[in-house]
């Protein structure tokens, strides 16, 4: 067999990080991120270098006479809150806080959203009307209802904020991924694989989910931003992880009692938290154009024709 | 070839539930894709099964090798009723029946990398040691014409053709008995069409293939068969050997299809008394009563609007050569145009 | 190219090429191209997918978007590669129409037929809203639907394949172009459908003079429509000539290939011969004869350097193949 197409052996995937790689918001954004995780590690360090841990209180240097925040200065860069703490310090740590439960959350809700899309989605019938079904009842649940009967029955905490969060976000992945499960259903391969002799749970595991992974994928990096949000808003509320332990959250609670005499306590902590939501969504954009389907067909396709 | 029967088809019928819609006045429930077809396949040869958009060839081929469950009818292999096997039950006819697809772009999962899916039937059975599946790959790579040292590339880096010949490394790979090929060149160019037309010849002889040809082209079905079955709007109107069909077909239908194909002689293109067929085919939503094609026909008389007619030899035919109508044409008869009806759908 | 004897070109095209760039590279899907077509004639442009053979009609009535186009082509005298997008989008539909082979994929489906065809009138001509759909019917009428006067207003959804194509051609006629562009226009059809609308264009062209490019990868529909014919491959022409004289007596060895390796109705079993190895990329095409690597006749020149079309000696129509070895004119 002579002349095999001149584009040499590039896996969709391979193709798909080469069209992120020449996207200049996606290098941006990720290097958005990275720098963000980068604070995130060297918060201890930071802590070092300051000479401030993130829950001290310096009540001599940290606030004026009067009790009100010292704003950013060569002592403390950011200035300091309510209770004379470095602020610099308190957000580095808070990024610690803010991209874990992004992470892990995200994570959380696409596997289980993955799982129960993919099963409703190849059963069909009465499997897939129970699950979506069930689905349904997830969306309509109010989430801050719950959320508070869970932290007073459970107290708040980091895992409590992880589950919560991955608790209201894996139902819309699920819709998704069952949706484009029953298309996938119809295709050809999956006939093929069928004829072959393969099972239900070979179908979904090895021809279904690599198909979806890409949905997933572009899901997982759009649902980072929305459950650092979540999880700002649960420590806004007082239901996330308690204090003195810092999140952006909970610093922009207290920045309420001082934003009129100290703009610093509001503008560093919703910089931050609207900064790495910007970042993670433009990524998301980003890998969704990169994994377009679309792209995975050689140029010329056509009929039986190669280039 | 012999004449040992490999697959027998009774009666089958294939129903789909159709939500009633407005386009089509509703008044059919269940759409009848295959409406009653026997037929049976013999071991060793080329059975064409040739027909246009509609008429229920494919849901057919899926019933041969139970992607689908018929509604009624029996499907034979080798004896054996699978029409009603479940998934379990019909583990080792898989083994032995396989199918090809048309699309050389849809039938390979995109995401998967060329080596790994036509190693499927082997991981799938549990054939051989894992090590040694990647040669047995390899082996069937290079036996349908593809470079082994391919394995790992994923289907976007082939071409059509190339794609084909995966799907039909993957098909012939447990060594089946009967392959189904779907419209299998139908996509490809015609520069690269023959190419796996001879490829699938190849195979057959040195595999002892049988093959279920589908195709709605009928030069390359007339190719490649030693018997054609034309199907129209889930029935048989004819089955005969390939060359009585294209010399003596008795079926109007048949006839028509016939003339339709374009010719490349001039002096073909004269003798083929073009029998303009009208309007397009009727859908299987709302069929004829009788005869499915006589609203169509231009021989078409009472009796036909009446009573089905059966696939039995007619005009002094032998049992090779079966046709279901009421009037076919005799040796040598024409059709004309003049006669033909001018019914547009 | 032979027109008829008198009657001046309508549309003349020379050394087209078209490239388009893309992540990896130029594609070149056109490499100098040139044909004529004359009033009421039929052209045949055959070729196998990446062959070009769309890519040339869609340069000229610019749809090819953010492609470079050399070369010129003369519609009527006028280059319409030199034209300014306003003048251009005059011709489309006025002077040449273009229908596909999906018209599905052509048609608004959340229009009605009649509503699109009386659209497509009203933004060329000043007529009236009834006046243009007035004209629709009889235009549906004219190409064969049945009770055009209730189907004007039926949706693309509720009209079969073979039908939608006819309300494309419909639509095409409808302002009287004098060229018809009909890409792969029956490859989505049946065969007994396809007849029909083959019919139904030849019949339009006696009627109306229409010039008509036809694009096919079907050498049958050739041989049915076919006045003249231009065999292209790999974004080159290989062979031009009379469509008689193309396929008794075939010169160029890509033509021979494709009539070889064609099933006929009419011949018995055997293996077919097919033309062994795939179409060459068109991004860093050979640098010689495109078919060079599948022919079974190439010499050294043929690898470095791309034959010329040029006349066949010994032939009386007019018929040119771009063969170093045109001597070599072996019936199939």
């Amino acid at each position: 067999m002579s002349a095999a197409p001149p584009i040499r052996g590039r896996g969709p995937w391979e193709l798909a990080f080469e069209r992120l790689r020449r996207d200049r918001a996606a290098i941006a954004s990720a290097i958005t991120i990275l720098f963000a995780l980068a604070i995130a590690l060297a918060a201890p360090l930071l802590a070092q270098l300051t000479g401030h841990s993130p829950i001290e209180q310096f009540t001599e240097t940290g606030l004026s006479p009067t009790g009100i925040p010292v704003g950013p200065g060569r002592e403390f860069w950011l200035g300091t809150d309510g209770l004379g703490r470095d602020v610099l310090v308190r957000i580095a740590y808070g990024t610690r806080v803010s991209l874990l439960v992004g992470v892990l959350a995200s994570g959380l809700a696409v596997l289980i959203g993955a799982i129960v899309g993919i099963a409703a989605g190849w059963h069909g019938g009465a499997v897939d009307t129970l699950l979506s079904r069930f689905m349904d009842v997830v969306l309509s649940l109010p989430f801050l209802i719950l959320a508070l009967a869970l932290a007073a029955l459970v107290g708040p905490g980091l895992g409590v904020s992880i589950f919560l969060i991955a608790f209201f976000s894996w139902a819309s992945v699920g819709r998704i991924v069952r949706a484009e499960a029953r298309a996938i259903r119809e295709r050809e391969y999956v006939q093929a694989a069928r004829a072959l002799g393969a099972g239900s749970a070979r179908i979904m595991f090895v021809e279904m989910l690599p198909v979806v992974s890409a949905t997933v994928i572009v899901y997982a990096t759009l649902l980072i931003p929305s459950s650092i949000a979540f999880e700002a808003t649960l420590s806004f509320l007082g239901l996330g992880v308690p204090p003195p332990t810092p999140t952006w959250g909970n610093m922009l609670t207290d920045a309420m009692a001082y934003y009129k005499v100290a703009w610093w306590l509001l503008v560093f902590p919703g910089a931050a938290l609207l900064g790495i939501t910007y970042a993670f969504n433009v990524l998301g954009d980003s890998v969704r154009d990169a994994l377009d389907p679309r792209h995975d067909q050689t140029i010329g396709a056509g009929r039986g024709g190669a280039g | 070839m012999t004449t040992e029967v490999l697959v027998q088809l009774r009666d089958v019928v294939k129903e789909f539930p159709v939500q009633s819609s407005a386009a089509f006045g509703g008044r059919s429930e269940r759409l009848q894709a295959v409406a009653g077809v026997s037929l049976e396949l013999r071991r060793g040869e080329t059975l064409g099964l040739v027909g246009e958009t509609g008429c229920g060839k494919s849901t057919l081929a899926r019933c041969v090798v139970r992607l689908l469950e018929p509604s009624a009818g029996q499907v034979l292999f080798d004896g054996h009723d699978i029409s009603t096997a479940s998934h379990a039950e019909l583990g080792p006819y898989r083994r032995r029946m396989q199918m090809i697809f048309q699309d050389p772009y849809g039938s390979l999962n995109p995401r998967r990398r060329v080596g790994s899916i036509i190693g499927d039937p082997f991981e799938i059975h549990g054939i051989g040691p894992a090590g040694q599946r990647r040669r047995k790959v390899q082996d069937l790579m290079a036996l349908v014409g593809l470079n082994p040292e391919h394995y790992n590339r994923f289907p976007a880096d082939f071409s059509g053709g190339q794609r084909q010949r995966i799907g039909i490394a993957r098909a012939i790979a447990l060594r089946p008995e009967l392959i189904v090929c779907d419209e299998p060149v139908s996509a490809l160019d015609v520069s690269i069409q023959a190419q796996i037309l001879n490829l699938l010849d190849e195979l057959q002889d040195e595999l002892g293939l049988t093959y279920l040809f589908i195709s709605h082209d009928l030069s390359v079905v007339r190719h490649v068969s030693d018997r054609v079955a034309v199907m129209y709007l889930g029935r048989i109107a004819e089955v005969a050997p390939s060359a009585a069909l294209y010399e003596r077909a008795r079926h109007p239908y048949t006839r028509a299809l016939l003339s339709s194909v374009p010719a490349f002689d001039p002096d073909e293109r004269r003798a083929h008394a073009s029998v303009l067929l009208t309007g397009d085919p009727p859908s299987p939503l709302d069929p004829p009563r009788g005869c499915r094609f006589h609203p169509r026909c231009p021989r078409a008389q009472a009796r036909c609007a009446a009573e089905v007619p059966q696939l039995i030899p007619r005009a002094g035919d032998g049992p090779e050569h079966t046709t279901a109508c009421h009037f076919p044409l005799a040796d040598g008869e024409t059709m004309s145009t003049d006669a033909a009806r001018s019914v547009t759908a | 190219m032979t027109a008829s004897p008198g009657a001046a070109p309508l549309l003349e095209v020379h050394d087209l090429a078209v490239s388009f760039k893309t992540p990896d590279g130029v594609l070149e899907a056109v490499r100098g191209v040139s044909f004529g077509l004359a009033r009421g004639r039929t052209l045949g442009i055959v070729g196998e997918s990446g062959s070009g053979k769309s890519v040339t009609t869609q340069s000229m009535v610019g749809l090819t978007r953010g492609a470079r186009i050399t070369g010129q082509a003369l519609f009527e005298g006028r280059d319409l590669l030199a034209l300014p997008a306003a003048e251009l989008r005059a011709v489309r539909g006025r002077g040449i129409a273009m229908i596909f082979q999906s018209p599905l994929s052509s048609l608004h489906p959340l229009y009605t037929i009649g509503w699109q065809i009386a659209e497509m009138i009203r933004a060329h001509e000043p007529v009236s809203t009834a006046q243009a759909r007035a004209r629709a019917v009889e235009l549906l009428g004219h190409v064969g639907i049945p009770r055009p006067e209730r189907r004007v207003d039926d949706y693309p959804h509720q009209y079969s394949g073979g039908m939608l194509q006819r309300a494309m051609i419909a639509m095409a006629i409808a302002l009287n172009p004098r060229i018809l562009v009909a890409d792969e226009p029956t490859t989505a059809l049946d065969v007994t459908v396809q007849s029909q609308i083959l019919r139904l264009l030849r019949r339009l062209q006696e009627e109306f003079g229409t010039a008509i490019i036809m694009i096919t990868h079907d050498l049958g529909v050739i041989a049915e429509t076919a006045d003249d014919v231009l065999v292209m491959y790999a974004g080159r022409a290989m062979e031009q000539a009379p469509r008689e004289s193309l396929l008794r007596m075939p010169r160029h060895p890509y033509t021979q290939g494709l009539l070889r390796s064609r099933p006929r109705l009419d011949a018995i079993g055997g293996r077919l011969v097919p033309i062994p190895g795939q179409p060459p990329s068109l991004i860093a095409p050979p640098r010689g004869c495109p078919f060079q690597e599948r022919c079974e006749w190439s010499i050294d020149r043929c690898s470095s350097t791309p034959p010329p079309l040029a006349d066949v000696a010994g032939d009386r129509a007019a018929h040119r193949s771009a063969c170093w070895l045109p001597e070599r004119g072996d019936a199939p």
